[in-house]
């Protein structure tokens, strides 16, 4: 990060609210730093953009705004205004050119503000996007990258706190990747732009000052990470946690509260919804023979419910106990600050299902 | 303060302080039984034939797949373009070959003029594995990389955004990538009816925020299945039939309205809005008046519209009209113009023949093309891919 970029940053206001942004800056050249997710997907960008000129950005205040979450802070400085597109509130119209521009050969980075509103473009990725591919016989492909805040945020209510993994998922065509932390926002991101395919990138508003501890292989400028295959980020014997995005931070403080009353959790971080990895969930359930799945989207037809189903399907024997869903309440999301924390998964409620898992 | 003017179909005045838009061909509502004295053709013998044979052979296939259709070799929703064909004539054999075409799922026609073979498409209609999309895509979703057909979209609208993204592919390669000879156009085709699309509004608005080189080319066949144009569109203040050319201008780009049903006057419009296109000078409405002489699909009982309304455009048919014209300006002899005739019948019942003969899908086939990274079928343990199994797919999938 620049000092230039520093002074932008400040001007826009932005230090305020990414109080973690000065040790990002300053810690960036030692060799075990620190870096927020914010800061981790920016640079993803900003080397994507560096390596493969037909990589673009568009989307509503992605350009002079520095983005609405600052994600895109500096592109447009670095790359102009060909490259880093401002564009009308017109979800459908934009995404829609996104991907036709990908049909013939470039490869855009579409932003949505949130995931919510991508609900006015949904016809152009499920519809063009991912399905073109299938019915022109293999020969139109859509490289494009289609990323933004996804799920709850603090106080934002019922139209701008939906989780969408499920439905984007559930579509043949697509690929959904929901990164965790610095490490999981770079190298996801930076393969969902190398990836040929239409790739729906899930991002957490809630995450995106948070900040983790990067190496320098993570911080190398090809460093990518596989689509389709999920991490363990803690090894455990008694029972899996899976889950994905900011959920896995609290399988962890979950894990840990476990840990020292003598059951050890291991925790499962998705990184890719579609295509899931079944085969790292199957090694861990034949591990621990329980598993509680742990998401914060709405419970029919969730993620936990494919992965319950998958397991039931393909490890029957293995398990001791039928696979619990942690999920978020059966409610539009409510506005009062208590009720919102009543209707999404808190680290109790997965202690809880662990304790009922293990009966 | 509102001026009442009355508005003639076809009228279009510079108004004071308004943008005067280039008019070139303008439609009349009744075609004047006597035609205008012989003066210089428009058009050369070989483009003259060459739209001839362009307009015959949408026409003649489109009726073969009516055949086809109640033969059962070809189901579900099929939209036929017969009576159109000067749209798709007129405009398409324009383009070249790096120019894109979007479409709607009214889109056979529009697919042979930019290049798809018949047999592709009549193959692809039957849903046969040497259709143009394998079998896959079927009659409402033609796609050829090899002739730039982005598609065959069922949802009206949908197509315009991602026409305007071939565009803006076009403008980028220009002004990034430094390509200085990239001056390719795109052309969407669309009907009366996406005209109240909140997409299409989204579209005009970004296609002249950026100025895009994309032709809008309305098919304004009056009918959107059985919803009147003049029931579903609100007017321009002042007139007494909706214009959708009118929109252009709103959003800052000429809109011009042309008889649909005369190929040489699309042509002439369209070669303009083409060529502004590619100097750089940004999105033209192209408002072509026109008819489908048969339902809006081959299910469609067509009921609600008028015996009267249907004759009076069967005598504005496009190909009686060029080949009228052809005739009375030496373009070409009765002769050649049966020839041709001759020809597209041969052509045609020859893709019907290639259509049947061809093989359908194999099982193997329904899993593949869903990713273009093979590996987006999932990685196992040993560092195979799915695919890999055996008997997974006994089709095409390219492995790297």
């Amino acid at each position: 990060m620049l000092p230039g970029l520093l002074q932008q940053a400040r001007k826009h206001g932005v230090l305020c609210r990414v109080p973690r942004l000065t040790a990002a800056i300053r810690g960036f050249a030692s060799s075990q730093s620190e870096m927020t997710v914010r800061d981790a997907l920016n640079s993803a960008l900003d080397e994507e953009l560096a390596r493969d000129d037909k990589v673009y950005v568009l989307g509503e205040e992605v350009g002079e705004y520095q983005g609405a979450y600052k994600i895109t802070r500096g592109l447009l400085q670095k790359y102009g205004a060909d490259r880093v597109k401002d564009t009308p509130i017109t979800e459908a119209g934009f995404t829609g050119i996104a991907v036709g521009s990908a049909f013939a050969g470039l490869k855009p980075v579409c932003e949505f503000m949130t995931w919510n509103f991508a609900m006015q473009a949904i016809d152009q990725i499920i519809n063009s996007a991912a399905k073109t591919l299938y019915m022109s016989a293999g020969k139109i492909s859509c490289p494009i990258v289609f990323r933004g805040p996804n799920g709850a945020a603090a106080g934002v209510a019922a139209q701008h706190s939906q989780c969408f993994a499920a439905w984007y998922s559930s579509v043949p065509g697509l690929k959904v990747l929901a990164p965790y932390d610095s490490e999981d926002a770079r190298g996801l991101l930076k393969a969902a732009i190398r990836d040929p395919d239409p790739v729906v990138f899930l991002e957490n508003e809630i995450m995106y000052g948070q900040a983790f501890p990067v190496n320098a292989q993570v911080l190398d400028k090809d460093f990518t990470l596989p689509i389709g295959k999920a991490k363990v980020m803690r090894e455990g014997k008694h029972v899996t946690l899976v889950s994905f995005s900011k959920m896995v931070g609290y399988c962890l403080k979950a894990a840990d509260h476990l840990s020292k009353e003598g059951v050890h959790c291991e925790v499962v971080n998705l990184r890719t919804i579609k295509p899931l990895d079944k085969d790292t969930l199957l090694a861990s359930i034949k591990k621990t023979h329980k598993m509680v799945t742990v998401e914060e989207g709405w419970p029919q037809c969730g993620v936990g419910s494919e992965i319950a189903a998958l397991m039931q399907e393909l490890a029957f024997d293995e398990l001791d106990a039928p696979v619990l869903r942690v999920t978020g309440a059966e409610v539009p999301m409510p506005y009062a600050a208590n009720l919102e924390a009543a209707a999404l998964p808190q680290v109790d409620d997965i202690i809880k299902a662990v304790k009922k898992v293990l009966g | 303060m509102q001026t009442m003017l009355k508005q003639h179909s076809g009228f279009r005045a510079a108004q004071p302080g308004r943008q005067v838009v280039k008019v070139r061909a303008v439609a009349a509502p009744l075609k004047t039984a006597t035609s205008a004295p012989a003066k210089a053709p428009l058009v050369t013998p070989e483009v003259a034939k060459d739209l001839y044979y362009d307009m015959v052979l949408g026409r003649e296939f489109e009726e073969m797949c009516a055949q086809m259709y109640y033969r059962g070799k070809m189901f579900g929703f099929v939209h036929l373009y017969s009576g159109q064909e000067a749209v798709s004539s007129g405009v398409i054999r324009l383009l070249r070959p790096d120019d894109h075409v979007v479409s709607t799922y009214r889109d056979h026609v529009h697919a042979l003029s930019k290049g798809v073979s018949a047999r592709e498409v009549m193959a692809e209609l039957f849903g046969k594995k040497t259709g143009c999309c394998r079998g896959q895509g079927g009659s409402m979703h033609m796609f050829s990389a090899k002739h730039n057909v982005l598609g065959g979209y069922a949802f009206i609208g949908e197509g315009i955004p991602v026409g305007l993204g071939a565009a803006f592919q076009s403008k980028y390669r220009r002004d990034v990538l430094g390509e200085e000879t990239s001056d390719s156009v795109t052309c969407s085709f669309f009907g009366d009816g996406t005209c109240n699309v909140g997409q299409f509004y989204e579209s005009l608005n970004m296609a002249a925020l950026y100025k895009l080189p994309h032709i809008f080319v309305v098919e304004n066949n009056l009918w959107a299945i059985g919803m009147s144009h003049l029931r579903a569109t609100s007017r321009t203040s002042g007139d007494e039939t909706p214009y959708i050319y009118k929109k252009g201008p709103a959003f800052g780009m000429p809109g011009v309205l042309v008889d649909g049903m005369d190929v040489l006057k699309v042509r002439q419009v369209a070669q303009e809005a083409v060529e502004r296109a590619r100097r750089g000078e940004g999105p033209t409405l192209i408002e072509a008046e026109t008819y489908r002489f048969r339902g809006h699909s081959l299910a469609d009982p067509d009921e609600l519209r008028s015996k009267e309304e249907k004759a009076r455009y069967q005598a504005r048919d496009p190909i009686p009209q060029l080949k009228k014209y052809m005739l009375e300006h030496g373009l070409a002899t009765e002769a050649e113009i049966k020839a041709l005739e001759d020809k597209v019948a041969e052509v045609v019942e020859d893709s019907v023949k290639f259509a049947d003969e061809s093989p359908k899908p194999e099982r193997g086939q329904l899993l593949e093309n869903v990713f273009a990274d093979p590996r987006g079928f999932g990685i196992s343990e040993d560092g195979r891919y799915r695919y890999q199994q055996p008997g997974f797919s006994s089709g095409t999938a390219i492995v790297s």
